[in-house]
Order: structure tokens, then sequence, then C-alpha cells
């Protein structure tokens, strides 16, 4: 608040019910739905519900084919999080390092950023298709017989690539606008002191780059949690059968389809508690660095 | 990464005379990087300009076929699904009226929530303040059933204000608005209050014009985001009519499945109209795009 601010008293409610209203009605009344029902085993077809406490839970902690999806998504998300700032940090050193052509590079490597996820998913499914697929043939020139939707493991490789294509451009921008945040006498010193080009890098760029790697960490995580929905729905062409998926497409499978609401709110409030630790992680971390995206 | 990272050669910054190795390989590994990146694009493209016999045959080739017009045609009029409504063009107007509707809604409505957080006295403001936060800890994803559930009871299944309005309900917008309020000097609204304006005048004939910039980046960030939408129109838009372009995606992977002559033509290019509109703002509006997204800590 600003100190000197207005006195009225009405307007600022007036100003703050449009937000307030949407929120309570379409976050916190959901939010608190998906807890509540979460300790309720529903009827599919709607007749009623009966408390069951945690039963849920503990189903949830007990059946095999959920923990091998958990596994499945902590490995994908390693994966995904850690090629996509990778190429994304490679990328943005040398773009940072170029003077010509330096903007007709950021344009060509930003652009995917505005690529919808499922159409992303859509294009791996156009490059990986079965029988004329240009990846499927690359992967045949080396003696892998690709079969995406067929085997999970080829399935898999193909969702973390498609996912780490989407990825690479947020990472880039992110990147570069640190690097060029850099001071320039900084960069100045470092080319007297320091004479190779990788230890000026790991040395002197690395250490400050930190703080948006860091914040990047956590927004790739989250991505590859949540946002990756669209690229596995695509992918798997609605048909999850033995197909590898993530926690939340099974969040959606198991209510939307299943009909299991109870099992699928707990399995909402896990992703809840587990986004929540996340948040709490950067907090303390970042400290006052706060990025909000 | 390190092994890429350190091919860069040790060049002793002051000799930088004839050939320079370094500048070769950042080179190198940009024009890499840009194929990686646009080689898929350039597959789809190569199939909308083919018939999709010689697509089935050969898959993607290298020439530029002459099928482009007759692709477009069959994307944007040829009515598809059960009820004969679902056309490229109703798609798209769908997912203009998302875009637009979710981009302006949010603007306006975190607008007036981070004025009144930030230029009043409010007894309850820390409390507002909190309440407004936490909707930025949890994505639609994770509450997405009982949203459906609420949107349902509610009757908004099937309509704009189902498909729009609860996207609106996470703050981004509220806080970017909050940050770059709280960096406009306070002599400013002195000034004004000195001047007699009151709150409602000083909001629209002051601080209105000086966000401008930022009113046009967060529109630029927010309708990419609206856009691209998918899960949330997937769940609300039963309707085909009402279907996005992206919800039509969808679709279209299923159409692909199980026909005789898949209309991969068609597919790509409704698929590349998905792509471009969202693209082409990023691409023209690349400055305030990154200074949206990245300047958030003032």
């Amino acid at each position: 608040m600003k100190r000197a601010g207005f006195t009225t008293r009405w307007l600022p409610m007036l100003l703050l019910l449009p937000q307030l209203a949407i929120i309570t009605i379409f976050f916190y009344w959901p939010a608190a739905h998906a807890v509540q029902s979460s300790f309720f085993l529903q009827d599919p077809f709607g007749f009623g519900a009966t408390f069951v406490g945690f039963d849920n839970y503990t189903d949830l902690a007990a059946s095999s084919e959920y923990l091998k999806i958990a596994r499945f998504t902590l490995l994908f998300t390693l994966l995904v999080t850690f090629f996509s700032l990778a190429l994304a940090l490679l990328l943005a050193v040398k773009a940072d390092n170029v003077i010509r052509g330096a903007k007709t590079y950021r344009t060509l490597l930003m652009w995917v950023y505005a690529v919808a996820p499922p159409v992303a998913g859509f294009i791996g499914l156009i490059m990986f298709n079965q029988s004329w697929g240009p990846l499927t043939e690359a992967a045949r020139a080396i003696g892998w017989d690709f079969k995406l939707g067929v085997n999970f493991t080829d399935t898999a490789a193909a969702m973390v690539l498609v996912s780490v294509w989407k990825q690479v451009p947020v990472n880039f921008i992110f990147f570069l606008s640190g690097l060029q945040s850099i001071p320039k006498a900084v960069r100045e010193a470092a080319l007297i002191d320091n004479g190779s080009a990788t230890s000026r890098f790991w040395g002197v760029t690395f250490p400050l780059l930190a703080p948006t790697g860091f914040f990047l960490l956590i927004v790739n995580i989250t991505y590859a949690l949540f946002d990756t929905f669209g690229i596995v729905d695509t992918m798997v062409k609605g048909e999850p059968g033995n197909n590898p998926m993530t926690l939340v497409y099974k969040v959606y499978v198991d209510g939307f389809r299943g009909n299991d609401l109870g099992g699928s709110s707990a399995q909402s409030v896990v992703l809840m508690v587990l986004v929540l630790a996340l948040t709490v992680f950067q907090f303390r971390l970042i400290d006052r660095r706060i990025h909000y995206t | 990464m390190t092994d890429v990272l350190q091919q860069a050669p040790a060049i002793p910054a002051p000799r930088r005379r004839g050939f320079r190795l370094g500048r070769v390989v950042d080179h190198a590994v940009l024009i890499l990087g840009a194929l990686f990146m646009l080689v898929p694009l350039l597959v789809v493209l190569q199939t909308t300009t083919t018939s999709d016999l010689d697509t089935i045959k050969h898959g993607p080739q290298l020439v530029i076929g002459d099928q482009m017009g007759a692709n477009f045609k069959s994307a944007m009029f040829k009515a598809s699904g059960f009820s004969g409504e679902n056309t490229g063009v109703s798609m798209l107007a769908n997912s203009l009226i998302l875009g637009l509707g979710f981009a302006l809604g949010k603007i306006l409505i975190g607008m007036m929530a981070a004025y009144a957080l930030v230029y009043f006295r409010l007894r309850f403001a820390t409390f507002a303040f909190w309440l407004i936060f936490t909707t930025l800890l949890l994505p639609l994803e994770v509450r997405i059933l009982p949203s459906y559930e609420i949107a349902q009871k509610l009757g908004l299944l099937n309509s704009y204000t189902g498909l729009i309005v609860p996207l609106i309900a996470s703050a981004t917008a509220t806080f970017f608005f909050r940050q770059f309020f709280r960096s406009v000097p306070e002599e400013l609204v002195e000034a004004a209050r000195i001047d007699g304006a009151g709150p409602v005048k000083f909001f629209i004939d002051i601080l209105i014009p000086l966000s401008q910039t930022m009113i046009a980046a967060m529109f630029i960030i927010m309708f990419v985001f609206g856009w691209n939408q998918y899960l949330w129109p997937t769940m609300i838009t039963t309707d085909e009519s009402m279907y996005t372009l992206v919800r039509g995606i969808k679709q279209l992977t299923q159409d692909l499945e199980g026909t005789n002559i898949p209309e991969y033509g068609r597919a790509n290019m409704l698929a590349l109209i998905a792509i471009l509109p969202p693209v082409l703002v990023v691409i023209f509006f690349q400055s305030w795009f990154v200074k949206g997204l990245t300047d958030s800590d003032k």
C-alpha cells in the first residue's frame, strides 16, 4: 500500500469484488471440494457417497499401478527438466556471444514458446508416424525399430523429446535475459582476470545465473508435472492402456473416464501438497527474488 | 552438458585476429539449435502442400507441392465430427473469442484488484492479498474435476462464460500489475490529490496511460496463454460447434486413425492454423513479450 493512498471506503471493495468472486467460485470452492470428496467413496451412478476416511489415500499408496506412474512421472520430470535446461543454457550462452544475427537466432529459438502443448504432441505424432515419420526413419537408420504408441519406452522417449522441444524456448528467454543483465564491468573484469572461456563461464557467469537457474528449475518441474498434459493426451491418443502417463493425466483418466471421484480427488490432493511443497521450497531459497509466472 | 560447453576453445581475449574458431562454433551450435526447433514445423508445412496419397506413399519430401489451396479449403470449410458444425472457421472463431476474452477479462479484473490493493487503505488488505496470492500456487490441472462439477452445477457447460471465466480464476495479472503500480512514483498520486482528482479520475487519466506498455505486454502473454488452453476447453465443451482449434487437435488425431486415406494435409493445415496466430504475436512483439515475462521483479 502506498502512503499517499486514497481513503474512500466502498470503492476498493467494489474493485476487488470481481477478482474475489471469481477466485472464490472457481478456485476455493473446487479446491475445498477436492479435499472433501477425497474422504468419500462416490457411487459411480451418482447415488450418494459414503464417508471412508483415509481409505482413498491408503488405496493409492498400496496401488502398484499408481506407484509405477509416480515413478515414471519422477523420471520424466528429471529428464525433461535436465535436457531443456541444459540445451537452453548452451544456446543462450552462444546467442549471448554472437553479435551478427543475434536477433534472428533469438526469434528462431523462441517461437515454439507459443505452440500449444497438444499441437506439439500432434507434431510429435507426425514426426514419429509409424510408416513414414522422419524421426521413425532416422531411428530405423541406426537400427532402432521405433514403435510409438506400442512400445512403452519408445513412447516415453518421444514424449520426453517433444516436451523438451516445447520447453527449451522458455528457458532460453530467461537465461538470455539473465546473461544480458550481467553488468559490462563484471564481464570486463572477468576477461582480464581469466584467460579461459570455460573457466570464465563456470567461475563468473554460472554463479551469476544461479538465481535464474533455480527459478527455472521450479518452473520446469511444474511444467513437466502439469503443462505436459496436452502432450501426453495427444501422444497416447486418449488410450492410456499400457502407455506411459503422468500423475496429472491419471487424475483425469480416473476421474473423468473411470468415474472414480474419490480416488481421483485423493490424487488431486496429493498433487496439491506436492505443488505447495515446491512453492515453499522456492520461497525459502530464493527469498525476495520472486518471479510470478 | 559440460562436454559440449567445453567445445568452445579458450581464446585469449586480446588476440582476436584471423580465423575465429570460437565464432564458428557459436554459430554452428545456434544453427543446429534453430534447426531443432524449425524442422518439425517445416515437415508440417510440407505435408500441407502435398496430396494425402503422396504423403502416405512417400512421407514428407523435400519438394513443395501444389495442394496447399485445396488443403486450406478443406481445413477451413469442410465440416467434420458428428454434428457437421465443426469447421475450421468455427474453431478459429472460438479460439479468438477464448484468447481475446481471457486476455481482456484477466487484465481488467487484475488491474482493478491491483489498484485496490496498492492505492487504498484497506483494513483487510493483507487478507485479500493472501487470498489472491494463494491462487498462484495451484494450477487448474490439479482441481480440474471439482471445477468441472461446479461449472456443471452453474449450468456453464458449452458456453463462452464457462469457457473463459473459470480460467481467469488465478491472479497472475493482478500480481504483475501490483508490482508495476508499486514502482510508480508516489508523488504522482500526491500531486493528483492536490489537484483535486478523485480515485477514479486518477486511475483512468493517469495510471492507465502510464501502464500502457505493461498492459500491452500482459495482453500478448495472456492471449497466447488463453489461445493455447487445452484441458479446460476439452472438459467444458462437448458441443462440437464450441470447439477451439487446440481442442480440435484431439479430434484430428482420432480422425487420422482408422480411415482409409487419412487426411494428413487437412489435419496438418489445421495444426498450422492453430500455431500461427500465437506464434506471429510472439514474433512481432518479442521485446514486449520478453519484458513482460522476465521483468516481474521490479
